[in-house]
């Protein structure tokens, strides 16, 4: 029955050229524009870490006396410090990032500015990054202070042209670190570990060195790009004792039990340090997000994207509309046609089929002009200046997710004149004419 | 020309009629809204940021020792200023539309209760307030005295030049001029106000924030060092800057130029304001296809009730009714199925607005897109029901002979 219901559907979206073409067009354009928003925005509120964000969580306490109603995005020295050492966690790690000067191994070159995170030995297990040469450095090197340093895939092909430069050295600013790690091709977007660097879909860091060395060597200056004092500074260089937010802090905690464990811990924790005289406040403010909840708390997904889909969406529904409007002129128009079929038999179900294959049909061209629409939109959004234009690519998932709205849409679309051409009374219809 | 029997046939397509309504009202709505939104967007493009921005561009470098600010600063004032066509040199912190450097929360006393605010500190040496191009509104410019040194990152005691916007918001209705602010310890007297002074990187407080901005005299030294203002004529501009740059890999080989940032300020400006723009061109990209949709729909309805009543446009013909009598049936139809998406598209022009408003901050919409959106609906339904009234028009009255 399917087949014939497509043949009709064919012989009569056929008989009307024009009014197809339009229906076609509309479910097309409308296709087009909410699936460039929506992929846009699907790869910028993606998981940067699938496997393993839900263990990955972001303590926040509030050691400053500023009356806040939720608890600050940052960490003292100290603070970071604490937890750290503290070792409560199953991973942890400090991250913080600056761009320093960095001398390549030929000499007299000239030094170029680089993407410095000063973080601990953690980072490397705890966010699964791919290691090509050698390895990350070792908790021993947070403790000594090692001037050692893994880089990035992209400076070692720069520097070294793609060999194995583990044993060899590089140089910031004045200091000599010799490279221990080479990282395999790591761009994760956003730059989840470090939203307090640079843009979080900026392109990925180059150096890598222990915390514990950029504090040893402190005019090095690694100090984010997001500090915020909550006093009077006595010294810029050396920030241990200062009244400053300026450290990332992560932790991995294996299952949600641990996670509730630590949750506790943070409280415990603000109620000691304010014993100890150091907090302030009546109320103590920590949180726990996780990385998602982390990312959505810091509006990575810039408002802009979100408004775009909403357009576009709306932009869909008045196509919708517009297709609706001329299936119904389009079936009503065949009411004699329906009268007949009904008089020999057919049932209101049969009819109503039949139009819905036919709606269906007009969703799958839609589909597939859309399809192309898409891909051009994001082609044009790539040709963009926004930090996150290059991302803007339709994966397996967006694809199959074209076709399945197309469909859906103008089966609804169809559901409306479908329903109305099969109350067509049977026979009825043949007596005027 | 009777309106009754084009709403007594319009009452036998109910359906088909308000769904063509719906989609106007829809347009309309979106219509209205997204216009709204490039309007906002386009004026904060037009932001006067209250300098020279044709005649300045900045140079900026890292990696620099702090303990050799001051050479390094006297080197690249001395060696920039020998570049043919250069007019002017000076050590700044920030400039309009490049990267923020002193943001700092204000009070209105010292005990630090009264908060006033976040604003940006311009730190510049004496060349810069002539430089920038600052039109000074009230007050006086800083003298040769006012240039003091600065031990942290804002020098102890200052007196500053303000935005007219930030001295609106701190002191309504009063006059600026020698009144206080403080910053935890480091006090600050407002000495002169100019027109506009655009705050670098702005926007995080809000658009109303863009321009509180303070002009704050200092000598350079560890704490000012890096980033140079550049003047020339606006032809030589991006000769004199490129210039710059190649001058700098020899005047100081031990820094690292970040290029991003050394632009001139029209550069910045203009990559400053790309999100704002991209914005603008998609939500302009949304409506034609919009314009475009519900013009293709009419189209296609009216062609279908053309086709379907062609049989009673031939007796209307047969009996005497002019090609313009029948034109104009199909324009007031037209016209009076927009009027009620028209009618509806108001209402949720409004609410949509209500409802961006809340998400997105936005102002409210003035009443007068409305009007507007009407009338451009009107004419886009009087234009999309032309073709297929004008092939009704042309039905030969011999039709109505025909049997179907």
């Amino acid at each position: 029955m399917f087949a014939y219901y497509l043949e009709l559907a064919l012989h009569s979206l056929k008989r009307n050229k024009v009014l197809t073409a339009l229906m076609v067009i509309a479910i097309a354009v409308g296709i087009g524009a909410s699936m460039t928003t929506l992929t846009v925005l699907h790869q910028l509120s993606g998981d940067p870490l699938p496997n393993k964000s839900t263990q990955l969580y972001y303590p926040q306490l509030d050691p400053t006396s500023r009356n806040n109603t939720s608890p600050e995005t940052q960490l003292t020295y100290i603070d970071a410090m604490n937890l750290w050492r503290a070792h409560k966690a199953d991973r942890q790690t400090i991250v913080v990032s600056a761009s320093i000067k960095v001398f390549g191994p030929q000499a007299g070159a000239q030094p170029m500015g680089l993407s410095t995170v000063a973080t601990t030995a953690d980072f490397f297990p705890m966010f699964d990054v791919p290691i090509d040469h050698g390895s990350s450095w070792v908790p021993a090197d947070d403790d000594s202070k090692a001037r050692v340093a893994v880089i990035s895939k992209t400076l070692n092909d720069k520097l070294f042209g793609g060999a194995n430069s583990i044993g060899k050295s590089i140089r910031l600013q004045k200091w000599d670190f010799r490279i221990v790690g080479v990282l395999g091709a790591w761009h994760p977007a956003p730059r989840f570990y470090d939203l307090y660097g640079r843009g979080a879909f900026a392109g990925g860091d180059d150096v890598f060195i222990p915390f514990a060395t950029s504090r040893d060597l402190a005019d090095l200056g690694i100090q984010g790009n997001g500090m915020d004092c909550w006093n009077q500074l006595t010294d810029q260089i050396h920030l241990e004792n200062q009244p400053c937010l300026w450290l990332q802090f992560w932790v991995q905690l294996d299952t949600v039990a641990k996670a509730d464990a630590y949750r506790s811990y943070l409280v415990h924790y603000s109620q000691e340090q304010k014993a100890l005289g150091r907090y302030h406040e009546d109320r103590l403010l920590t949180a726990l997000p996780d990385l998602m909840q982390w990312l959505d708390l810091n509006h990575v997904v810039p408002a802009d994207v979100r408004l775009q889909a909403w357009v576009s969406f709306g932009f869909l529904f008045v196509c919708l509309l517009n297709t609706v409007g001329l299936l119904l002129a389009k079936f009503l128009r065949r009411a004699p046609e329906v009268s007949v079929r009904r008089a020999l038999g057919a049932s209101q179900r049969a009819v109503f089929a039949q139009f819905l294959v036919e709606a269906g049909l007009v969703g799958i061209a839609g589909g597939i002009v859309g399809l192309l629409l898409a891909l051009l939109g994001l082609w044009a959004v790539r040709h963009t200046p926004a930090d996150y234009a290059a991302l803007s690519h339709l994966d397996l998932r967006m694809l199959l997710t074209t076709f399945v709205l197309a469909i859906v849409a103008s089966l609804l679309a169809g559901l409306l004149p479908a329903w109305r051409a099969c109350q067509v009374a049977p026979a009825l219809q043949l007596k005027s004419n | 020309m009777q309106i009754k029997p084009v709403f007594v046939a319009l009452r036998r397509h109910r359906l088909a009629t308000l769904l063509i309504a719906l989609e106007i009202a829809l347009a309309c709505a979106v219509l209205c809204n997204a216009c709204f939104l490039i309007v906002t967007r386009v004026q904060q493009t037009r932001l006067d940021s209250g300098v020279d921005e044709a005649a300045l561009a900045t140079i900026k470098l890292t990696g620099y020792d702090s303990a050799n600010a001051i050479d390094l600063n006297a080197r690249i004032v001395s060696g920039l200023r020998t570049i043919p066509g250069m007019q002017a040199v000076s050590v700044i912190n920030a400039v309009p539309f490049g990267d923020h450097m002193s943001t700092a929360g204000i009070t209105l006393d010292a005990a630090g209760q009264h908060f006033g605010g976040v604003i940006d500190f311009y730190l510049a040496d004496p060349v810069a307030f002539k430089a920038l191009g600052l039109q000074l509104v009230a007050g006086r410019a800083p003298q040769a005295g006012d240039y003091q040194p600065m031990t942290a990152f804002l020098p102890n005691s200052a007196d500053v030049v303000i935005s007219r916007s930030l001295a609106e918001h701190l002191w309504p209705g009063a006059d600026p001029l020698g009144k206080e602010f403080w910053c935890e310890k480091f006090h600050f007297r407002v000495a002169g106000v100019v027109a506009h002074l655009a705050r670098p990187s702005a926007g995080e407080g809000g658009p109303g924030t863009i321009e509180w901005a303070a002009f704050t005299p200092v000598q350079p030294g560890p704490n000012l060092a890096g980033v140079y203002l550049l003047r020339a004529d606006p032809r030589d501009l991006p000769r004199v800057l490129r210039d710059a740059r190649a001058a700098i890999a020899k005047i100081a080989p031990d820094t690292v130029l970040d290029s991003q940032a050394s632009q001139t300020i029209s550069e910045l400006r203009l990559r400053y304001f790309r999100q704002d723009r991209a914005m603008a061109g998609m939500l302009i990209g949304v409506i034609v296809a919009l314009l475009l949709v519900t013009a293709l729909g009419i189209v296609g309805l009216a062609s279908f009730w053309v086709q379907q009543r062609r049989k009673q446009i031939g007796i209307r013909r047969a009996i005497g009714a002019t090609r313009g009598d029948i034109l104009h049936y199909f324009q007031t139809e037209n016209f009076l199925i927009v009027t009620l998406g028209i009618v509806l598209g108001m209402l949720l022009a409004y609410a949509l607005n209500l409802l961006l408003m809340t998400r997105y901050e936005l102002p409210r919409l003035p009443l007068y897109y409305l009007p507007i959106g009407a009338l451009a609906l009107w004419l886009l339904g009087q234009l999309a029901v032309l073709g297929p009234a004008l092939r009704a028009a042309a039905v030969p009255p011999v039709v109505a002979t025909r049997s179907v």
